[in-house]
């Protein structure tokens, strides 16, 4: 098991967000999260690769058999853990590629690993960014600096792919990306698949699981999964939406 | 969770790395200033009566002026009877090398990772190290010489090239310019001179290293630097000061002389002693400094400025001569309770004359940063051009960045642009390095190159990366 996550509680400002979530990943999987706006997913992700601006209030995350609430937001991800952010940020006068050399190497270093050197870094890079059909011009621009939405988004995939993680939580990963540049960037994350890694794909979406094919689908509404499944689940919700899953949930509590 | 404003809290308590006094049996006047103690001052230097008489001179309209209040600083008044205006290593004989200067004093520039040995033989910088008030090494002298490059203190420029010194001392910033130019030409210590001669491009950076010494003695250099003709120059000033728990007064006056077609590139680090992270102790630092420049010449000041309690500065060009270019790139970081008012003034005077104007200000802390540039087109600079581009980055909340950008157009055929910006260092920009494995503290330093790069890339390279690490040293701890 990679990752456990037992009853977590979280909140923001004062207002609970998640209210006892329970969710388990085991390497090689991939698990969809799917649900309404507002529903919490990114605050799933964000307290996952520790963000701050959220308490987490109540429960346990246990990831490679570590307690993953004590380790600081560099740790987690030198220890694997990548998240694609929702809405990648801008840096400024900060290069791509050395922004990102300078995360592989503190990666690298953290797991006992000599630093690439400018050349075999290089070679890594065009390799992925063939992988992700990346312009050149981009590695060479400031981090995400006017990039459009759907650059944003294939760039966050790319550090990914140089990055390797062991866990990488993609959040709305495709919306922003055009036809072709969905199916590029769910190239990618395909090709990253592999037993030792497990993905959390959140999206609203369920094209995108047809290009990247889930293993579990899950409903995070109010706070706390309220139906998981197959890859059908994705399906009949493409269908008819939350309503009928919440309408049961309320019939229960009722 | 354990988050990383710990880290952020340790780094917080590491003191300034150069606080430290070196013991040297100084020569030094009691406090206090009057006529007689600028003749004893003068007679001490063995200056000619020209120089007295312009001390003189300078002092006497000094005690007509009063201190400037224009400034968006809080300062604490300055007693200038309680200043000590000589101070000089006891030991001064004249040194023909390094062997001979006091171990003592060459160890405190060990300290400050300045080795002068070392220096001789990397880089080819020439160093002209000026301990206190009073030079006791130069280096690389011969060479210069051999082109017939100047380089050497203000006091020996004085006595050796007296000419020189007369034609050019206080053209470009006149004694009664400032209450602290006045006062700095009444009482000025030392200095660096420099001299390039017509058509010469000088071969290497000339750099100085000043360091204020002994208690309670207000430093007041004087720098002149004169590129003849066609000549060219790029002159680095880098300084640090040991701790101290009073305020200590320091006004430097520079003055530049680009002559026809010459080029003079001077680029500054500025590390005075910050002040505690109370805001107790730390420089004053009011500095004048101005350029000018002939026709078809060149001027660019260069400066990070992350030291001093209080730094009040404005390197500034006249543009005189007919397409004269005028250049200044600045960044300036204020942190704890550090307060910086600086900027520039460009005067175009000439014909088709250009200047650029690009400001970086980093607050953190209780930090204050304020810009005050002024572009003035003069009725006969025709076509002239200016570009101001004047950024300030926040870091936290506490801390903050003022913009007075002030604009006087006499000739209709200027072009005049202004860009501004102020942000906030994001919590998720740091959040986003950080998700890539990258530290908080790398983070913050990466964040806050990438704002600065402008600025650092003007810089000669083994200035750029002093600079860099300069900038982390003084933003550690400012995140949490
Ligand atoms: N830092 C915060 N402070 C206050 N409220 C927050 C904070 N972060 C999230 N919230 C609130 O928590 C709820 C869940 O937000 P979250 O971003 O996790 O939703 P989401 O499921 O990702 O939605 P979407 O599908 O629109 O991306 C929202 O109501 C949001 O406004
Ligand atoms: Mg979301």
């Amino acid at each position: 098991m990679l990752l456990e996550i037992k009853d977590l509680r979280v909140k923001a400002e004062d207002k609970e967000i998640l209210k006892g979530l329970d969710l388990t990943v085991n390497a090689g999987e991939v698990h969809a999260v799917m649900g309404p706006n507002g529903s919490g997913k990114s605050t799933l992700a964000r307290v996952l690769a520790g963000s701050p601006g959220y308490e987490v209030t109540g429960g346990s995350i246990t990831y490679d058999g570590k307690d993953l609430l004590e380790l600081d937001p560099e740790v987690r991800a030198c220890e694997g853990v990548f998240m694609a952010f929702q809405y990648p940020i801008e840096i400024a006068g900060i290069n791509n590629t050395y922004f990102l050399r300078t995360a592989l190497n503190s990666v690298r270093k953290h797991r006992g690993e000599p630093e690439l050197d400018a050349v075999e870094f290089m070679q890594l890079v065009r390799e992925k960014a063939a992988l992700l059909e990346m312009d050149q011009a981009m590695l060479n621009r400031s981090v995400n600096e006017g990039f459009s939405g759907g650059e944003k988004k294939r760039n966050e995939i790319f550090q990914m792919a140089v990055l390797e993680p062991k866990l990488a939580i993609l959040d709305e990963t495709d919306s922003g990306l055009d036809i072709d540049a969905l199916k590029i960037v769910a190239n990618g994350v395909n090709s990253l698949r592999s037993p030792e890694r497990s993905i959390i794909v959140v999206t609203h979406y369920q094209r995108l699981l047809n290009y990247i094919v889930p293993d579990f689908v899950h409903v995070l509404s109010g706070g706390r999964i309220v139906r998981s499944g197959g890859r059908e689940l994705a399906l009949e919700l493409e269908e008819k939406g939350y309503g009928w899953i919440e309408a049961e949930m309320a019939g229960a509590r009722g | 969770m354990s988050t990383s404003a710990d880290t952020i809290e340790q780094l917080a308590t590491r003191e300034y790395q150069y606080g430290f006094e070196t013991e040297v049996e100084a020569e030094t006047f009691p406090p206090g200033l009057d006529e007689d103690v600028i003749r004893r001052l003068s007679a001490k230097k063995q200056e000619p009566e020209w120089m007295l008489e312009f001390r003189l001179k300078a002092y006497r309209a000094w005690l007509k002026m009063t201190e400037p209040t224009w400034h968006n600083l809080k300062i604490e008044p300055v007693d200038f009877q309680a200043i000590s205006y000589y101070s000089a290593p006891k030991k001064r004989p004249e040194l023909k090398s390094l062997d001979e200067v006091d171990p003592e004093v060459l160890r405190t520039f060990e300290k400050l990772g300045i080795p002068l040995e070392e220096q001789k033989l990397l880089a080819g910088v020439a160093v002209d190290a000026v301990f206190d008030s009073v030079s006791v090494a130069t280096t690389f002298r011969e060479k210069l010489a051999e082109l017939g490059i100047i380089f050497c203190s203000m006091s020996d420029a004085i006595r050796e090239h007296p000419d020189l010194v007369r034609r050019y001392l206080g053209s470009v910033v006149p004694y009664t310019d400032n209450f602290y130019a006045a006062l700095n030409s009444a009482v000025f210590s030392d200095g660096s001179f420099v001299y390039v001669p017509k058509g010469v491009r000088c071969p290497m950076e000339l750099s100085t290293y000043f360091r204020i010494n002994a208690r309670n003695t207000g430093q007041f250099e004087r720098t002149l630097i004169v590129a003849d003709e066609g000549a060219t120059v790029s002159y680095l000033e880098g300084c640090t000061a040991p701790m101290r728990d009073e305020n200590q007064l320091h006004a430097a006056v520079v003055e530049l002389v680009a002559l026809d077609g010459s080029t003079i590139k001077y680029s500054t680090i500025q590390n005075w002693y910050p002040g505690d992270s109370e805001g107790r102790g730390g420089i004053y630092n009011f500095v004048t400094k101005r350029g000018k420049a002939m026709a078809n010449a060149k001027i660019t000041w260069t400066q990070v400025e992350t030291g001093s309690a209080i730094t009040w500065k404005y390197p500034s060009c006249i543009l005189q001569g007919d397409n004269s270019v005028g250049e200044f790139y600045s960044v300036a970081v204020t942190n704890n309770y550090q307060q910086a008012d600086t900027g520039t003034k460009m005067i175009h005077l000439g014909k088709n004359t250009r200047s650029t104007i690009v400001s970086k200000g980093i607050s953190a802390g209780h930090g204050q940063n304020t810009y005050r540039g002024a572009v003035t087109i003069g009725r006969n600079a025709q076509n002239a051009r200016n570009y101001s581009q004047c950024d300030s980055m926040l870091i936290g909340n506490r801390c903050g960045a003022h913009t007075f950008p002030y604009l006087e157009i006499k000739n209709t055929s200027a072009t005049v642009e202004h860009e501004a910006s102020t942000s906030k260092i994001g919590e998720e920009q740091i959040f986003y390095c950080q998700q890539r494995g990258i530290s908080t503290e790398d983070a913050v330093n990466m964040i806050v190159s990438g704002f600065c790069k402008e600025v650092f890339r003007e810089l000669p390279m083994e200035f750029a990366v002093e600079a860099q690490k300069l900038l982390s040293i003084s933003l550690e701890g400012s995140v949490g």
